[in-house]
């Protein structure tokens, strides 16, 4: 691993987020929702104007000066990103629309033909929508069945034992979230690929709430395929990626078809472009893709370490500051090992109202079912409050979460 | 305050913390269900008629779920009384604003018509005009 990181510094980042300075009802904002999306840096703000200022034209397919310049750097975004997760060149990158499209591109990709009655999919029962629905539906259509890693009880861990008696050898693929984004459990995606390579089964990483916020290295975790979205780590909506295993990506057929993703093409037949075009069918998200290269410059700059300790600091701070009171429930791990978040229910108050009146405070966070609707299933409520943190967030602002849920607490009591 | 606090008037508090005819009807003509699959708001509504079998003479309900839900259901459960069963299909989204007092944010307006949109399904159905198992808000 590379040195460590100076400690980041939270406030002078804040300079680069203007939204931040908002104000409502008179109280500046406290952005605690970055698990659905993060803000956006003056530098990748500019990285967008300055393709559209400067260089923008279609890719692949222009001789002219500006559709060199905009190929160029559109091809590069993608070396970039492999940099940034480990991985082995632009070959082993696709962009697509977001963390969902990638898992879609694998289920459809590789599932629809390869999957059968007798192969099995085994998830965990905290994955996102955007895995569960995809990988559920997938099965239903080819025989296949799904099984689910279960939680324990306590901590909201993944049970490794079950998991190990869950996969076998007729498991084909195992999709795990790296970390949840309802519980901040950080799950071990390496054991788990192990485990699933023991039995000759491929592994789908979930990585949409680590790459942002922790160094992810795709060769340590042994991954097939690994995805996340560009709006959850200072780049714009839009864009996500999906790491492949180049070989796996080789052998796969692609699934969009169209302009671009090929090489040759007659009235009876045609061959597919080369890694990783194959998978980008049609004018890519080539200013989102260019962002995103920027996006990981930015990150780069302030060292993911130093993320990932900041948010562990502020997390296990939020969590210390919500149990003070013991009519708070925190769901997932103990506050000094899990991700940059925390999910909560306050007794008798809705989280939908906890939400709103939060509001009223300029305090963002999310309440709902965080699109892990059988997830909250098994923790038995109905609804969570979430606050998640970044980069920009401070101690300061968690005091004004707390303040504000004290408030809500007391029009309830 | 922003529009939140208003939501929270004194009067939704009052019917989320203490709701008006709570429980379950034993003699009821019709009864239905519903659910806010937002917030995870489930209402189910109980109604008896008076002897013309279009008028309503008692509604209960049982629940569970947000604030705003359960009080317009607790606020409706009062205000149906002595409506006919036509005049339950009148109303509409500004009625239960009315009876609730605030204006809502449009994220929760799905929360506050769900008591309304249940009596009108379940009217619905026992005149005969429609069949549906359960009503949501989404
Ligand atoms: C763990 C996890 N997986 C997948 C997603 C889906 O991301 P997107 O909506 O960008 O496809 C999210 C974000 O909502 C997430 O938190």
């Amino acid at each position: 691993m590379s040195q460590q990181s100076e400690p980041l510094n939270a406030e002078a980042l804040r300079e680069d987020f203007p939204i931040l300075e908002r104000e409502f009802n008179g109280s500046q904002l406290v952005y605690l929702d970055n698990a659905a999306t993060t803000q956006t840096p003056e530098q990748v703000v500019e990285a967008i104007v300055d393709y559209y200022r400067e260089y923008n034209a279609n890719v692949h397919r222009g001789i002219h000066q500006l559709s060199q310049e905009a190929s160029i750097a559109y091809e590069e975004a993608h070396d970039r990103v492999a940099e940034f997760i480990g991985a082995d060149g632009r070959e082993e990158i696709v962009f697509t629309k977001n963390t969902t499209e990638a898992a879609n591109l694998v289920a459809y990709a590789w599932g629809l033909n390869e999957l059968g009655p007798g192969d099995e999919v085994v998830l965990t029962e905290m994955e996102h929508h955007s895995t569960l629905v995809t990988w559920q539906q997938i099965a239903k259509r080819t025989g296949a069945e799904c099984k689910y890693i279960p939680i324990t009880d306590d901590e909201h861990r993944l049970d490794m034992a079950a998991a190990r008696e869950l996969i076998t050898d007729d498991t084909a693929m195992v999709a795990a979230v790296h970390v949840s984004n309802a519980l901040g459990t950080i799950n071990p995606v390496a054991e788990l690929a192990d485990i699933a390579h023991d039995h000759g089964a491929y592994v789908f990483v979930d990585a949409a709430q680590s790459v942002p916020n922790r160094p992810v290295d795709v060769r340590e975790i042994d991954a097939d395929f690994l995805a996340f979205s560009g709006h959850k780590m200072c780049g714009p909506t839009g864009i996500g990626v999906l790491y492949g295993k180049r070989r796996i990506l080789e052998e796969m057929e692609p699934h969009h078809y169209g302009g671009e993703m090929i090489l040759k093409v007659t009235f009876e037949d045609s061959k597919w472009n080369e890694l990783p075009w194959k998978y980008e069918a049609g004018t890519p998200l080539i200013c989102q893709g260019i962002a995103l290269a920027t996006a990981c410059d930015y990150l780069d700059s302030i060292g993911m370490d130093a993320i990932e300790r900041h948010e562990a600091d502020l997390a296990a701070y939020a969590y210390d500051r919500l149990t003070e009171q013991n009519d708070v429930d925190v769901y997932g791990p103990p506050g000094d090992d899990r991700g940059g978040l925390v999910g909560f229910n306050v007794d008798g108050v809705h989280a939908h109202d906890l939400s709103s009146i939060l509001n009223d405070h300029a305090v963002a966070i999310r309440a709902g079912d965080h699109c892990t609707q059988p997830l909250h299933d098994v923790l038995g409520v109905s609804a969570s409050a979430r606050a998640s943190f970044y980069l920009y967030n401070t101690r300061d602002e968690i005091d004004r979460l707390v303040e504000a849920v004290d408030d809500a607490r007391q029009l309830f009591s | 305050m922003g529009l939140g606090s208003d939501m929270y008037r004194q009067q939704i508090l009052d019917h989320y913390k203490n709701p008006r005819n709570y429980g379950e009807l034993e003699d009821s003509d019709f009864e239905h269900v519903g659910e806010n699959p937002l917030c995870g708001d489930t209402i189910k509504l109980f109604v008896k008629l008076a002897d013309d079998d279009e008028t309503i003479e008692r509604v209960s309900f049982v629940g569970d779920g947000c604030a705003i839900s359960q009080a317009s259901a607790s606020l409706l459960s009062t205000e149906l009384r002595g409506k006919t069963l036509e005049e339950v299909q009148e109303m509409d989204r500004e009625d239960v604003e009315e009876l609730l007092g605030v204006d809502l944010t449009p994220m929760r307006v799905k929360c506050a018509v769900l008591a309304e949109k249940v009596a009108q399904d379940g009217a619905a159905i026992y005149v005969g005009d429609e069949e549906i198992d359960q009503t949501t808000t989404e």
